[in-house]
């Protein structure tokens, strides 16, 4: 077993398990905080992925700026926003979840039974791009290559995002505002 | 060498929690972690498979995109609930059931 193969498993492990602490806690604050070892890990994985410019943003963007705004929210809406927490408060499963628990996991049996019978490893187009070198290499350097594309063959798509970027964070500012009745 | 099958499974997995967070929980903000989870699923599918389009890097840059994509969601999605919170005193959706009068 190589170190790559051994950080992937440690890194898949970290994100899972910060994941589902997130999803059983019961304190909202300490969920928010875990969910940042949850990014952290996946930007592993994305660097394990030989990713490194997509981890680097993922870093950026979400730890820096989505999580921080998910914080302002939780300290914005005061203290009955932790009402609603309270009242599930109880037994481990309570009756209420069961419905998701069961939904959730069938959903996720029937992927990975998906998922073993495609073997992705074994995808036409994979090995054709294994077979013409198409396949990066942790040698590469990738970075020059994802600024020359987004530029050219990306361009429509990178400035259709960068519009919808900006009407969404207007129109944030205009829906939060303060208005007359409020 | 890592599989691609590997990949594949934590997508699932983290996912599937995405998935059960937004059926169980009843407080808007936790319910935008969920929907967070799945995203990053989504995300690292789109990076595990751009390992083998090195030339076309098709993978890697729509997982920009949608990284980009999430900050506006998440940017409206608190604004939307913040002024919900304004207007109800909660953001349980269990108990935001009426419209504007």
């Amino acid at each position: 077993m190589s170190l790559a193969q051994v950080l992937f498993y440690a890194m898949a492990f970290i994100a899972i398990a910060s994941a589902m602490y997130v999803a059983a806690t019961k304190n909202l604050v300490r969920g928010i905080f875990m969910f940042f070892v949850t990014l952290f890990a996946l930007a592993g994985l994305y660097v394990l992925a030989l990713a490194d410019f997509v981890a680097v943003t993922q870093i950026v963007i979400y730890v820096g700026g989505i999580l921080v705004l998910i914080l302002f929210a939780f300290m914005l809406s005061g203290k009955e926003t932790l009402n609603s927490l309270g009242e599930q408060k109880g037994k481990l499963v309570n009756s209420g979840k069961i419905p998701g628990l069961i939904l959730s996991t069938l959903f996720f049996v029937v992927m990975v039974a998906m998922i073993l019978k495609m073997n992705a490893d074994k995808l036409g187009w994979i090995q054709q791009s294994v077979a013409n070198g198409n396949v990066m290499q942790p040698t590469d350097n990738g970075i020059n290559n994802i600024g020359i594309n987004l530029m050219t063959s990306y361009l429509l798509p990178f400035e259709a995002i960068s519009i919808l970027l900006m009407m969404a964070l207007i129109g944030a500012a205009h829906i939060a505002r303060k208005g007359p009745e409020a | 060498m890592i599989s691609l099958n590997d990949f594949l499974i934590v997508g699932a997995a983290l996912f599937c929690i995405g998935l059960y967070m937004l059926l169980t929980k009843r407080n808007a903000i936790q319910l935008l972690i969920g929907i967070e989870l799945m995203l990053n699923a989504a995300i690292l599918n789109l990076v595990a498979f751009g390992k083998y389009d090195k030339i076309n890097n098709g993978g890697q840059i729509f997982a920009l995109f949608a990284i980009v994509l999430a900050a506006a969601t998440t940017a409206v999605a608190l604004a939307i609930i913040l002024t919900v919170y304004r207007k109800y005193k909660t953001i349980d959706p269990g108990r935001i059931n009426s419209l504007k009068d």
